[in-house]
């Protein structure tokens, strides 16, 4: 690697000796408390804490629905199972910018290799909140107890070291923060290693966490249960994280508008339809194997009853529905539609994880489950408590405002 | 077996050899085969008593159910985390019929296959056992049991998963199970499955008109350490036929097969791929 310029920052660089007082300062909260965002967000994370300190003294029961018949409920279905096929964004875009080196999409990586860093640590993390005895997820980690037979064993694994390949990825910028110009050089010339490492760790747990309901069989409903389910969880994967990231992009370029440079608008527009001519192919091939499965397990049978309404829901109306719209908007230019075809792809994904991990699962039992109004806040109080974190480091770190120029090593 | 113990083996450890852990680690210790033990339940012989009941929950300190007086044959119950064996009534085509339920003690378990901490254990002698000081609480191995047997604590802030043990510490002294040492009408016959299913085979042989010829547990997902032998068909008493004669842990095999080749394939692919895409932007 050669010697690459720093990203042209505003701010002096700082010398390291006072770097303890350089963190201070940037530990100080930024910009306007008064925000729709935080009158909203505050409440929701101070209830949620408090749920979850009487869900660690009192048990499950005391805030959750969730019985012996539903063992996993919203927070593994919704904050782990679907949270984390939202966060695959960050190993397609590593793979088109970094692997196949289409620098087009190079000024999204930063924010997008963040956003599943933190999607990793809160949804991921998620799991501990669920967990009954949480102080034992060492055990898997040290070796004491490898359940080497268990999916769920390499799906922990994959969660851990993915999170260290993200750090890497993600170290540069930390480093440009904190004006540590030796320390940056060796931790950019990590981030191909890293890359890859990723997206082999992605590939393997994103499908890991279909296998997961493998052997869930005579529990889950047929039109959600198949052997090929790790292929459909990794295929949707792909369509969730570029839609994600596109929502995700729209949302930050409005909440942090100073810290994009003028004129990369139209930039951006190219990128939200290139995005989007992606969404659109990976849906397709999505929503092609979904069919297939249908006929050649001959499914026709099921699609009179409410379970099948449900499944034709899911899959016509937020997997298809959505590719032709991905399709039409590409073709003609329309970044609104793009938009909604994005959250419907989102919706469809949240559906399919809820459907195969919650709905589906146990339809043929007496038994029900809806999640309790606390567990609906402590989910949110997760999305909320990573969007604080975002935004702090969005204010402070080259994220959004790298210029391209340094963040491609030129 | 051992095919898929060196992948899963090999999986595992480059996992761990990536992480910088000791790949080491791993105890590949040969066992020698043993026989499991079983319980074949009769359920011609049940009267539904439920001492069997009484002496499951008296034995692990469990709710003692007050037999005389709950009243609790008239709906079907499931077993409990404070109860780990239930007597259900059935209305069956030959009549009143009674059926226990608890732990399969499956051949291959789907728990302990499911188990990434290895506190779902199948020991050596049968009995399906559960390790507190390994649990994490994930409750995976709910959702994988086939018979919905393992019991969370929800209200306890040291969750335990509770079910039945077969009474291992039992059969360490070489006892029998509670629950067979309490049945006053010999329903439930403890002894190595291998046995029992001898036992199994010549009653329906020698009684052709009491029996279906079918032993629960025989083939069900894979083979059980508890058999059944019933007058009617095995629908009519409330069990699942639709289970398959593959053991669960087979439904997860290919899935774990393809990891190492994945983890070791995938980095050279995209490295190649890297590789041609500097090509076609240097001139």
């Amino acid at each position: 690697m050669s010697a690459e310029p720093l990203p042209l920052d505003p701010r002096p660089s700082v010398p390291e000796r006072s770097f303890f007082r350089f963190l201070l300062g940037e530990l100080r909260p930024r910009g306007k408390w008064l925000t729709p965002f935080n009158l909203i967000s505050i409440p929701v994370i101070l209830l949620g804490v408090g749920i979850l300190v009487v869900r660690f003294i009192y048990g499950l029961e005391s805030v959750s629905n969730l019985n012996q018949a539903y063992p996993w409920g919203l927070w593994k279905g919704f904050n782990v199972i679907t949270g984390v096929a939202f966060a695959g964004g960050a190993y397609v875009i590593t793979f088109v910018v970094y692997v196949m080196r289409l620098d087009k999409y190079e000024p999204i990586v930063r924010a997008t290799v963040l956003n599943g860093l933190l999607a990793y640590v809160f949804y991921a993390g998620a799991l501990i909140l669920d967990l009954g005895r949480p102080w034992n997820i060492i055990n898997p980690v040290i070796g004491n107890s490898f359940g080497y037979n268990s999916v769920l064993f390499l799906v922990a694994w994959h969660f851990m070291l993915y999170m260290v390949a993200e750090c890497i990825e993600f170290s540069p910028v930390v480093a440009e923060w904190a004006g540590w110009r030796r320390v940056r050089r060796v931790l950019h010339s990590l981030t191909l290693g890293a890359v890859i490492f990723g997206i082999t760790l992605s590939t393997l747990h994103q499908s890991g966490l279909g296998a997961l309901f493998l052997m869930a069989k005579p529990k889950i409903h047929p039109l959600w249960y198949s052997e090929f389910i790790p292929i459909l969880f990794l295929a949707s994967s792909i369509p969730a994280g570029l839609s994600m990231v596109i929502v995700e992009g729209t949302l930050t370029r409005r909440a942090f508008r100073e810290q994009l440079i003028p004129a990369g608008d139209r930039a951006h527009e190219e990128i939200v339809l290139g995005l989007a001519k992606g969404a659109c192919i990976a849906l397709f091939v999505y929503y092609f194997f979904k069919a297939l499965l249908f006929v050649h397990e001959h499914q026709w049978s099921y699609l009179g009853s409410p379970w099948g309404w449900w499944y034709l829901l899911e899959v016509v109306g937020l997997v298809l529905v959505p590719c032709v719209m991905f399709a039409y908007a590409v073709r003609h230019r329309r970044l609104g539609l793009v938009r909604v075809a994005a959250v419907l792809t989102l919706l469809g994904i949240v559906m399919n994880r809820l459907n195969v991990s919650v709905i589906a699962f146990n339809w043929n039992s007496p038994a029900t489950y809806h999640p309790s109004w606390e567990e609906y806040v402590v989910s949110l109080t997760v999305v909320f408590a990573e969007l604080w974190v975002f935004r702090w480091i969005v204010r402070r770190m080259p994220v959004l405002r790298a210029s391209p120029a340094a963040s491609r090593g030129e | 077996m051992k095919r898929r113990k060196f992948l899963t083996l090999a999986g595992g450890a480059a996992g761990a050899a990536l992480a910088g852990a000791k790949a080491g680690a791993a105890p590949a210790v040969e066992e020698p085969a043993t026989e499991f033990y079983g319980v074949l339940v009769d359920t011609t012989r049940c009267i539904g008593c439920r001492a069997c009941e009484v002496a499951c929950s008296v034995e692990h300190g469990n709710d003692v159910p007050d037999v005389e007086h709950d009243g609790a044959l008239a709906e079907l119950r499931d077993t409990s985390e404070r109860q780990w064996t239930v007597v259900n009534r059935f209305e069956t085509e030959r009549g009143e019929m009674f059926v226990k339920k608890q732990c399969m003690h499956c051949w291959q378990p789907a728990c302990t296959a499911a188990c990434l901490t290895n506190a779902m254990y199948k020991t050596r002698e049968g009995p399906v056992i559960w390790r507190s000081g390994k649990c994490m609480g994930c409750r995976y191995c709910m959702v994988s049991c086939p018979f919905d047997i393992p019991k969370f604590e929800y209200d306890a802030w040291n969750p335990k998963i509770s079910k039945c043990t077969m009474c291992a510490e039992r059969l360490a002294l070489g006892q029998k199970p509670a629950c067979v040492e309490a049945c006053p009408t010999d329903a439930l016959m403890f002894g190595m499955k291998r046995e029992l299913m001898e036992i199994a085979r010549t009653r329906i042989y020698s009684h052709p008109g009491r029996y279906v010829r079918q032993i629960y547990g025989e083939h069900e997902v894979g083979g059980t350490g508890w058999l059944y032998l019933a007058a009617v068909p095995f629908e009519q008493l409330g069990f699942r036929t639709d289970l398959g004669t593959t053991p669960y842990p087979e439904f997860t095999r290919d899935f774990l097969y393809g990891v190492p080749v994945v983890l070791f394939g995938l980095p050279a692919l995209l490295l190649g791929l890297n590789l041609l895409a500097e090509r076609r932007t240097q001139p």
